[in-house]
């Protein structure tokens, strides 16, 4: 586990040749599938989990997964990118919710 | 392969690897001389590249008030166990405050106190709102009129009677070999993860504390210009949470938990109380843990029971800015640090020349062995302590120093740096592995070369130790894995890229098992555990181990420690 795509949401950011996942991925490891057209990880273990191509999809289409030996199924972290703050959305394993602001910019 | 693109580039100033000490130092350089142009090639993008990828929650070297730039330096002195170059730490400390008043007005917010004073985390350390960080610093590069090339990935330095002309790489996305010709170079590549064997495996085999993407290219391919390197024996260990290695600094500093064992000892205090129990210099802060991981009183916990619940939000939020995954996998496991203490342990070794202080040997303008050639950041060495803000006071300093270095050359011709011929032949060099159908697989390798250097140069298997006849064994089959390096094949050019990385590891390695072999002390534990030279030995090993590579050959090179700053050595 490394990111997930919802393929229902990711829409290759309308067909750009870089979309922002891909542009921006520190470690080169996201890649257009030639038949789809959309993104998706060459390797999971080599992701470093540092959600830089969660935040920059513009449309929430990417989630990270922890490699599961380091944390159990069924929890969630999401960031929602706003212009100088960034709101974190933390659900646990049994599905309590957490929210945090921060800012990020002055 | 002759069917690659080649592109000749021209710039005033090459700044190789957009990252802390790269984007900083393009802006000064474009501050000081708007005529000039400023030219940034970065293997990823520079928008989130390098350490900063994620955030970061605190500036760790600051000179809050009441410290001085001297009390700074005998601080770090003492932390780096009596050696260090203090010119270069000093040099540092008189920027650091500036540097970072100046990212806060870039935008970067950093939390302040009822009197309007950067809110103190610890001695040196102030905290930020810091997950903004890099395009922060990334914009003011590009809005300074710096040029960015990204997804280049520099394979080579060109130099020419000692004198840097520039440097040869590729693009890892469109194929294109360039020629880059350069006045002056500054190297801010980081340092060099992927050298050990890292605590996970598998599917979780890059998570580790520094970016698995800094890969030591600007380490070795200075080591193969023949650059002077120095300290790679004073390797980095990190203490972090178990398992997704995560700061324990937040938790240390920001919130007041002591290092306990499984019997609930404070070890630290009971046994290293001399040193400075839980303000023991860092290296002990290592060495402390493992021994008792090693001797069966393990697992160990940084005590965070303490925290209340507002406490422990803060703490959430804290990670968030920096290491978000943490929370995460706090939520995923159900664990609550205000009921169970945070299980840590030492990383892999590293080689980084901002905690520690491996890398160039630089005067103190920041100029290598290498005429025009400059390091800022991780990747220069001889200062340790220098973590984001140290990375941007050498970037200024290194940007001053190649501005006014371009403008003494001014009227100089610069003539053509590499015929045809020979361009040709460093192409298809860079390219070769991608001709090749049958060979090795850049990550077989790397598998390698992490196993060897885990198993018989001190890496977590063996509790960081090392002995002769261990690291003898390490040198011969380092030798061997370099013979084999005309076997990597690539499929694609992300592949091609990890070849130049093992590749560029194998030649950092290869150096670092020369320095640990030649320090016949153990001057840092755990960084530099010598098994058959146990003792801290002042009175023949008070001095720099360096090297260069010469007539094929890792050449070693002892240089003197002066004292600038008055004091006991070993005392902050």
């Amino acid at each position: 586990m490394s990111v997930e795509f919802d393929y229902r949401l990711c829409n290759s950011c309308g067909g750009k040749e870089e979309p922002f996942c891909v542009k921006y991925c520190p470690g080169d490891l996201l890649a257009i599938d030639e038949e789809s057209g959309k993104p998706y990880i060459r390797d999971e273990g080599d992701c470093w989990d540092c959600m830089v191509c969660v935040k920059s999809c513009p449309l929430g289409a990417i989630e990270t997964r922890l490699p599961y030996p380091l944390a159990s199924y069924k929890a969630s972290l999401k960031p929602k990118i706003l212009k100088d703050r960034i709101i974190w959305y933390l659900k646990d394993a049994e599905g309590r919710e957490e929210v945090f602001e921060i800012k990020t910019f002055n | 392969m002759g069917n690659f693109k080649v592109e000749i580039l021209e710039t005033d100033l090459l700044i190789i690897g957009g990252g802390t000490a790269g984007c900083f130092s393009a802006v000064k350089a474009r501050e000081k001389a708007a005529d000039l142009d400023v030219l940034i090639l970065e293997k990823a993008h520079i928008e989130r590249s390098g350490c900063l990828a994620a955030g970061m929650n605190a500036i760790n070297a600051y000179i809050n008030p009441g410290e001085s730039p001297e009390s700074f330096v005998r601080y770090v002195r003492a932390d780096a166990m009596g050696l260090i170059r203090e010119d270069l730490v000093l040099s540092m400390a008189r920027r650091l405050n500036e540097v970072v008043e100046e990212v806060e007005s870039w935008g970067l917010p950093i939390m302040k106190d009822r009197e309007g004073n950067y809110l103190a985390r610890g001695r040196w350390n102030i905290k930020i709102s810091g997950e903004r960080l890099k395009p922060i610093i990334a914009n003011k590069a590009l809005e300074a009129g710096a040029r960015v090339l990204n997804r280049v990935l520099v394979t080579d330095l060109l130099v020419e009677d000692n004198q840097v002309k520039g440097a040869i790489g590729f693009n890892i996305r469109k194929g294109v070999f360039y020629l880059i010709q350069a006045r002056a170079v500054i190297v801010a590549t980081g340092g060099a993860a992927g050298i050990y064997r890292p605590n996970n495996q598998g599917s979780a085999h890059h998570k580790m504390w520094y970016p698995p993407f800094n890969t030591g290219a600007g380490y070795a391919m200075g080591i193969r210009a023949g650059a002077e390197m120095t300290s790679f024996e004073m390797r980095f260990i990190a203490l972090r949470t178990k398992d997704v290695i995560a700061p324990t600094g937040t938790l240390a500093l920001g919130f007041g938990a002591t290092q306990v064992n499984a019997r609930g000892e404070r070890f630290m205090a009971k046994k290293y109380a001399h040193l400075g129990a839980e303000g023991a210099p860092t290296p002990w802060r290592v060495y402390g843990p493992t021994q008792e991981i090693k001797e069966g009183r393990g697992p160990v916990f940084l005590d965070t029971t303490h925290l209340k619940e507002e406490e422990v939000r803060e703490l959430k939020k804290s990670y968030l800015n920096m290491y978000p995954e943490l929370v995460l996998a706090w939520a995923a496991n159900g664990f609550d640090p205000g009921k169970e203490p945070v299980e840590i342990q030492g990383t892999e070794p590293y080689l980084v020349g901002g905690h520690t202080q491996s890398g160039y040997w630089i005067d103190v303008d920041r100029q290598t062995s290498i005429e025009g050639l400059y390091a800022a950041g991780d990747v220069a060495g001889g200062a340790p302590y220098k973590f984001v803000s140290g990375c941007w006071a050498e970037g200024a300093i290194a940007a001053e120093s190649a501005v006014a270095y371009i403008r003494e050359r001014e009227g100089e011709e610069r003539g053509p740096i590499i015929d045809k011929l020979d361009l040709d032949a460093r192409a298809g060099e860079v390219f070769a592995p991608l001709n090749r159908s049958e060979g090795v697989h850049p990550r077989e390798m790397e598998e390698s070369l992490q196993k060897i250097m885990d198993e018989y140069a001190g890496g977590i298997s063996r509790y960081y130790e090392m002995n002769e006849k261990e690291l003898g064994m390490a040198e011969q089959k380092l030798e061997k894995l370099k013979s084999q390096v005309k076997y990597l094949k690539a499929g694609d050019l992300h592949e091609l890229m990890n070849c130049h990385e093992v590749m560029d590891r194998i030649d950092v390695a290869r150096v670092l098992v020369k320095h640990l072999q030649y320090r016949k002390e153990t001057r840092w534990p755990a960084y530099q555990s010598f098994v058959d030279y146990p003792a801290l030995n002042d009175r023949e090993w008070l001095k720099f181990v360096n090297s260069r590579y010469e007539n094929g050959e890792i050449k070693i090179y002892e240089r003197p420690y002066q004292q600038l700053i008055p004091g006991d050595r070993y005392l902050p």
